[in-house]
């Protein structure tokens, strides 16, 4: 029998060609390649919750292995010499195995946790871009809505995740959330019992929560985060104002190649923070805060950032406990039932309502593929302000001991103070960011109708000073240009017109030596015209 | 904005030109533009960043990014040798090691190799690839007309086929089946978990009522001793005047969480102080009962504050105030642990405390109101 010699070069074409007759892929193939996408870095936040997501998938699943989130007392026998001999979990025995015996698990944890930092910290700062920008308009609305649910979804996770070490943090945050369980009205204690198997802190509540944390919630997570991602492909992404840009088209790059090469290098260098924080920086060090007693707690008591904002709502809270009697029987409603679980509840339906509120305002049905400068939307971009301005203080209130011990401030005016900035900041953030964008809205018309300062004074016969201004278009006899605004950067200053000449290329020396215009040489004596003193 | 080359797609001058891409005699570019004009796509600006290959410039850029590759595999190889290395060692002692190196030796090369390999990538894709823009149309349109119409008109006949609306035994068959179905999805997973939270266990006492304290229930009735974390009993003379101890119930297992409602602090109040105690239990009757649930100068509040369920336990000797560092709800000592500050609303419980005749420091009995956060049907008191 003859052998046949394999041709190397004709490979990959007989594997297209394998591929092709069976899956049909070369039209999609080309129009996916083909895609156009604008390019702008804000649309790269969104971005970084995502490879932020593969990394808490791949690290997660490296601590899984090792991690055992059974609430059996164990004596601890480890490396970690100042808790050995001490009765723990095995939770938390394994969380310390994870940090001191198993070769590189310190650095997976703290990867892990910074990851799920950065994950929450890019979802809000992805969504302030969302919302400033109007880019949750139709026909994208859905889009926007699973991004809130994911907010949400990431916020459990995470907390599931923080609850699982066991440690005496993680603990206390764990019983604070069984408080807030009881706090529900009516079945406030059979929510309780029925997720904690009992009474607090029982036996089965970290293993429900690890099945939570490393299978349930990332499985929706996964499932929401491929459909919003797939809806962007699919509706297209919105793109700024611009030369050429209207509501019909895309200007960009196309996908492949070098769109996607981009993509490929920030995941690198988002990968890369997350091990320079993970390595260098130290992140919920548990070995530090032993194992969790209910009758153990340290000052300076800290969720996770992202949950920082409940922890302060529930700090500012008056003592507001509510009690009535229905047939005969006393009732009460807890004070802590209003800010961690109606806040949050306002705070999930505000904003899925949000998108179509706005819409329906405006009478607006027609579609959006263009985005909006924030100034040029004052009503809105105020109304988001003023949102931050109320999160921030409850973010800010949040750790009020730490400041009032740092700063050396009575920690009652520190809660007082995050009292009255709960309901002074936000609608005075809302005032000035509106007085703001109008002013620059009036600065944008104002370089359009006079032109870009040039910085150089012009002394006139009568003796006034004035400033020339370059026209961005043809003028009058005024001065005056007549450009209409077009929701797009207006230059505002002369280097942007490139005025400030040829500039030098080059880190250390100059890449090329700029050409020199011939020196004129001066004009002979009698052809100078004499200046009378 | 087209400097560049424009590509002659054709779509601009309404006639379309028959390009086959299938025709071998076509360059790459030709095919990619027939293919980008099937795509509505135009590309405007297409402009190499080094027009004559091989210059200076280009090279220079090949070089950073030739550089920036080799920084990678450079700190990939440390990561793995440092990784591999006796560096680590699985034992902690106090102190500074060669091994506290480790972790911060790993995230340094693990992140200069990535970010070599990230700002390499970056850098070939930014500065060796041509400078392009492209301009892609977009239709904001629904389906069409006839498509909707095809849909409408399908999901019709299927209707049609099923013909369910003149069967109405079946559709109210499935309708019955359906909710009981359904009714089986929620009772099942609710079912498997649902627990009474008011009776555990088959002595039925309400756990929202007992706590570790209870001497019926754990003790056989005997009273219960305050121990120490290590279960050593506790004798008045143990705590200094001013000072404070945190106690558990001197019962199998009464210092863990298993019993996480049964913490509490032990106070022993300078004689003003406790002066000024006594005076206020008749305030708050229920501390008063029995004789008053202070023992001589001593009193115990539970551990488990009133809001959240935080251990209350931040003793201020000079105010006497007790403070939650969770939510920072503050309790005056003095006033039967009223709350004076912070989102608590009511009173920490106080534990009856007494002396056995060995002189060790008792509970007379279990707390006389329910123990930790509120919940809707707490009893008022």
């Amino acid at each position: 029998m003859k052998r046949r010699k394999l041709d190397v070069k004709a490979v990959p074409g007989v594997v297209a060609n394998a591929t092709d007759e069976r899956f049909k892929v070369a039209g999609p193939l080309r129009g996916i390649m083909n895609k156009v996408f604008p390019d702008h870095w804000s649309f790269l936040l969104g971005e970084i919750a995502l490879f932020s997501f593969i990394i808490l998938l791949l690290t997660g699943t490296f601590l899984a292995l090792f991690f055992d989130p059974s609430m059996t007392e164990v004596v601890y026998q480890g490396a970690y010499a100042p808790l050995r001999g001490q009765e723990m979990s095995h939770a938390y025995a394994t969380s310390l195995d994870l940090s001191f015996d198993v070769r590189g698990g310190l650095i997976m944890r703290q990867m892990h946790h910074w990851a799920a930092l950065l994950f929450m910290a890019a979802i809000i700062v992805h969504m302030f871009r969302i919302f400033f920008t109007g880019a949750y308009r139709k026909p994208r609305e859905l889009n926007w809505i699973l991004g809130v649910l994911l907010f949400w979804l990431g916020f459990l996770e995470g907390f599931a995740g923080y609850s699982l070490p066991d440690d005496a943090l993680s603990g206390t945050g764990l019983r604070i959330a069984s408080g807030i369980v009881l706090s529900i009205p009516v079945i406030g204690t059979w929510v309780m019992s029925s997720l904690f198997g009992g009474e607090f802190p029982g036996h089965v509540i970290l293993d429900r929560f690890y099945i939570l944390h490393v299978f349930l919630i990332p499985l929706i997570l996964l499932a929401l985060i491929t459909v919003h991602v797939t809806l962007v492909f699919i509706q297209k992404h919105t793109q700024w104002p611009g030369p050429g840009r209207t509501n019909t088209n895309v200007i960009g790059e196309r996908f492949v190649p070098r769109y996607t090469i981009k993509q490929a290098g920030f995941f690198m260098i988002v990968f890369a923070v997350i091990a320079f924080l993970g390595g260098l920086f130290q992140i919920n060090p548990i070995w530090l805060f032993g194992p969790y007693r209910a009758a153990v707690v340290s000052a300076g008591s800290q969720p996770d950032w992202y949950v920082m904002f409940l922890d302060g709502s529930t700090r500012l809270m008056p003592a507001w406990e509510l009690t009535f009697s229905i047939a005969g029987h006393q009732y009460m409603i807890p004070g802590i039932f209003w800010p961690t679980v109606v806040l949050p509840g306002i705070l999930t339906v505000l904003p899925l309502l949000w998108p179509f509120i706005e819409a329906r305002k405006n009478k607006d049905k027609t579609y959006h593929n263009l985005l909006q400068r924030p100034r040029d939307v004052p009503n809105r971009t105020a109304l988001g302000m003023m949102c931050i301005a109320f999160y921030v203080v409850l973010l800010v209130s949040g750790g009020n001991d730490i400041l009032a011990d740092k700063f050396n401030i009575s920690l009652n005016a520190t809660t007082w103070a995050g009292r009255i900035a709960l309901l002074v900041a936000p609608p005075l953030a809302y005032y000035i960011t509106h007085r703001i964008c109008l002013g620059l809205q009036q600065h944008d018309r104002e370089v359009l109708a006079h032109g870009v300062e040039t910085g150089i004074i012009k002394r006139l016969p009568n003796g006034a000073f004035v400033e020339i201004h370059q026209p961005l278009a043809p003028a009058d006899e005024h001065g005056h240009g007549s450009l209409d605004y077009v929701g797009w950067t207006v230059p505002k200053k002369m280097n942007r017109l490139g005025a400030l000449g040829p500039a030098i290329r080059g880190f250390f020396k100059p890449v090329e030596v700029p050409v020199r215009p011939p020196a004129v040489p001066p004009a002979p004596e009698s052809e100078r015209e004499k200046i009378e003193a | 904005m087209s400097t560049g080359h424009v590509s002659a797609t054709g779509t601009e001058s309404g006639a379309v030109p028959t390009v086959d891409p299938t025709d071998p005699n076509l360059t790459y570019r030709e095919v990619l533009d027939e293919g980008l004009r099937r795509d509505e796509i135009e590309v405007v600006h297409y402009e190499p960043q080094f027009p004559v290959p091989g210059t200076t410039a280009e090279r220079r850029i090949e070089r950073l990014v030739a550089f920036l590759f080799l920084l990678s595999g450079v700190a990939a190889i440390a990561f793995v040798v440092i990784f591999v290395s006796k560096l680590f060692e699985p034992n902690y002692e106090f102190g500074s090691h060669a091994s506290d190196w480790f972790t911060p030796l790993l995230g340094l090369t693990l992140g200069l190799a990535l970010l070599g390999l990230g700002l390499g990538v970056l850098v070939y894709g930014k500065k060796l690839l041509p400078n392009e823009i492209a301009i892609q149309q977009r239709h904001n349109v629904a389906s069409t007309p006839e498509n909707r119409a095809l849909a409408v008109g399908t999901l019709g006949f299927i209707g049609s086929e099923l013909a369910i609306q003149r069967r109405p035994l079946i559709k109210g068959a499935l309708g019955l089946g359906g909710l009981g179905l359904g009714a089986a999805a929620i009772v099942v997973p609710v079912g498997m978990m649902i627990k009474d939270p008011h009776n555990s266990g088959p002595d039925g006492t309400d756990p929202y009522m007992t706590t570790g304290w209870n001497a019926e229930k754990f003790n056989n009735g005997k009273p219960i001793r305050l121990v120490r974390e290590d279960y050593t009993e506790i004798k008045p003379e143990h705590v200094s005047t001013g000072g404070q101890m945190t106690a558990f119930p001197g019962i199998p297992g009464g210092v863990t969480n298993e019993f996480a409602d049964s913490p509490i602090l032990l106070i022993h109040l300078r004689d003003d102080d406790a002066q000024e105690l006594r005076d206020n239990l008749h305030s708050y009757p229920v501390n008063a009962q029995d004789g008053g649930s202070m023992w001589n100068n001593f009193v115990a509040y539970s551990k488990i504050c009133t809001h959240a369920g935080c251990p209350a336990s931040l003793y201020e000797q000079q105010t006497n105030r007790l403070l939650c560092p969770c939510h920072q709800s503050q309790f005056l000592i003095t006033d039967n642990a009223r709350p004076i500050f912070g989102p608590a609303a009511r009173r920490l419980p106080m534990l009856a405390i007494g002396v056995d005749e060995e002189g060790y420091l008792i509970a007379r009995r279990d707390f006389d109101v329910s123990v930790g956060p509120a919940y809707w049907e707490r009893p008022s008191s």
